[in-house]
């Protein structure tokens, strides 16, 4: 049960990751390849304040996710000037960065001996020690930025995305500050993969670089695109079937050195499928040109 | 030049300006204007520079040297967004719509972005100026003809209320009847107050329907002339209208 439970918690997070990708990826069309550097940013941040300095982890949590935001900031001014696959070089390179620096950056970050200890969220007093207590919280904020994000993409500012999404020079042509739009997605959408982070963080109780790697910013481009591109029900259902999907090989009962790399197989595979028979995802309503 | 018996404002001069894409001149040392009321035609072969001296007019491309005036106005340093809000709106070439969304839609983005904007009634009158467009509201831009895409791509800009209209190639790939409507509804904008300035492979038109015309060859001005004067150039003749 408990391991149902942390399943779900787990995927809670990755559902976050999802959906504030999907509003930079599926919904404004900007390939971003470094997602998981923002969450990484969010988590450290937050696991340091309080690890450090007894910082209470929902404003380690808030700090996190803004200066995530401020990094989503700077790597949004590369995205002002490359187009397609040169932006997914670049944020690509981004998150290499970002995992190599908290990798190296040993006095700060205790580099790949990773962060033991964080501490949890308190709630009324209350230390959120049991699974099931973390649940409400992951799913509330999952609530929240699911809610959030829905708001934005189906206000006039969500249509002006996926007018640059759809065609830039039309969205110039009808008089789009095209740059300032894609800072502010960045922004956006670096805020609440920092909240992620950081809820990650402190629900393991410990992080190190590994958790970081660009291998997880691809994991989480998969779901969006798994799940459809530019669809809130899709960054569930994408992020919902790719972590759940690769925990029930746990139960075929074979030994861990087939079933890892049979994981990473199947996954592949599923992939493969999916692009062939529905490249705009699940339930997507947009494909890369 | 008096065309309407009185001199006209100026709405648009374009003094001298260069462009380079990169080691590459595209113009050099163009000038030219559009009054207020006039629709200007810009012909030439392909590869001429006459869609970059528009690009240029939308802030689209950098010049590298001269100035752009619009009312009296420099506007050379502006975005082009900026570019929309001083009253110049674009028909992008390849009309451009938002294939995703449908025909309202489309007309609504043109609207958002515009100040004091009174959205449903200014739809109901682009809707007007192209009835084919009526039925078709509800429907995906995408599936439209190409006729009935091009209207659409003028009505987004015409519903900015453009001083200036620019006009990138608008009867690329239509069918002939669609390319008489096309310049049809581009008179019919015209006298409704709006300068049009437009940039056509298909130059007999556009005389046609110009007051006045610029011919480009590699990268310059070579010919400017009422619209009238030009078709029956016998250099225009050669070159362009077959004879």
């Amino acid at each position: 049960m408990e391991y149902l439970l942390h399943i779900l918690i787990i995927s809670g997070i990755y559902i976050i990751l999802t959906l504030s990708l999907n509003l930079i990826l599926g919904y404004t069309g900007l390939p971003a390849l470094g997602h998981i550097a923002f969450a990484c940013v969010g988590a450290y941040t937050s696991s340091l304040l309080a690890l450090n300095f007894g910082v209470s982890p929902w404003i380690g949590l808030l700090i996190g996710a803004c200066l995530a935001s401020l990094l989503g900031l700077i790597i949004g001014f590369p995205s002002m000037r490359l187009k397609g696959d040169y932006l997914a070089l670049a944020t690509f390179g981004f998150g290499v960065i970002v995992y190599s620096v908290s990798k190296n950056w040993v006095d700060l970050t205790r580099g790949p001996m990773g962060l033991p200890g964080i501490p949890k969220f308190i709630v009324f007093g209350f230390e959120l020690q049991p699974v099931w207590a973390y649940l409400i919280l992951v799913t509330a904020f999952v609530a929240v930025t699911a809610f959030i994000i829905n708001r934005i993409v189906n206000s006039p500012f969500g249509r002006i995305l996926r007018s640059i999404r759809d065609d830039e020079v039309a969205s110039l042509s009808i008089g789009t500050n095209i740059n300032k739009y894609k800072l502010t997605v960045f922004v956006i959408g670096a805020f609440f993969a920092g909240i992620a982070g950081s809820l990650y963080a402190h629900y393991i109780t410990f992080i190190d670089p590994s958790s970081f790697t660009v291998m997880e910013s691809i994991a989480v481009l998969l779901m969006v695109v798994f799940g459809g591109m530019g669809n809130i029900k899709g960054s569930f259902i994408g992020a919902l079937i790719l972590v759940i999907f690769p925990e029930m090989l746990r139960f075929l009962g074979m030994p861990s050195s087939i079933a890892a790399p049979l994981r990473q197989m199947i996954y592949g595979l599923l992939l493969i499928i999916l692009m062939i028979k529905r490249p705009q995802g699940i339930i997507g309503e947009y494909r890369f040109k | 030049m008096h065309i309407w018996g009185r001199e006209k404002d100026m709405l648009l001069e374009a003094k001298n300006i260069s462009v380079s894409y990169g080691a590459v001149k595209a113009i050099e040392d163009v000038t030219f204007k559009v009054n207020d009321g006039e629709i200007v035609a810009m012909i030439g072969p392909n590869g001429a520079g006459k869609s970059t001296a528009l690009k240029a007019v939308f802030g689209m491309v950098d010049i590298q040297s001269g100035d752009i005036l619009f009312n009296r106005e420099s506007i050379k340093d502006l975005r082009p967004d900026e570019h929309v809000s001083k009253g110049i709106s674009l028909v992008p070439e390849g009309r451009r719509l938002f294939p995703s969304m449908t025909v309202i839609e489309n007309l609504e983005m043109g609207a958002f972005l515009r100040e004091g904007n009174n959205g449903k009634a200014d739809i109901e009158n682009i809707l007007e100026l192209f009835p084919a467009l009526k039925d078709k509201r509800r429907q995906k831009a995408g599936v439209l003809s190409t006729g009935e895409q091009q209207m659409l791509a003028l009505g987004r800009a015409l519903i900015q209320k453009p001083k200036l209209l620019l006009a990138d190639e608008p009867s690329l790939g239509l069918s002939p009847s669609y390319v008489d409507t096309i310049f049809e509804k581009l008179i019919a904008i015209n006298k409704s107050g709006t300068s049009v300035l437009l940039v056509e492979q298909n130059a007999r038109m556009a005389l046609e329907i110009a007051h006045r015309g610029y011919v480009f060859k590699i990268g310059q001005i070579f010919l400017e002339d009422t619209g009238k004067n030009l078709l029956e150039s016998e250099e225009v003749k050669k070159a362009f209208l077959g004879g």
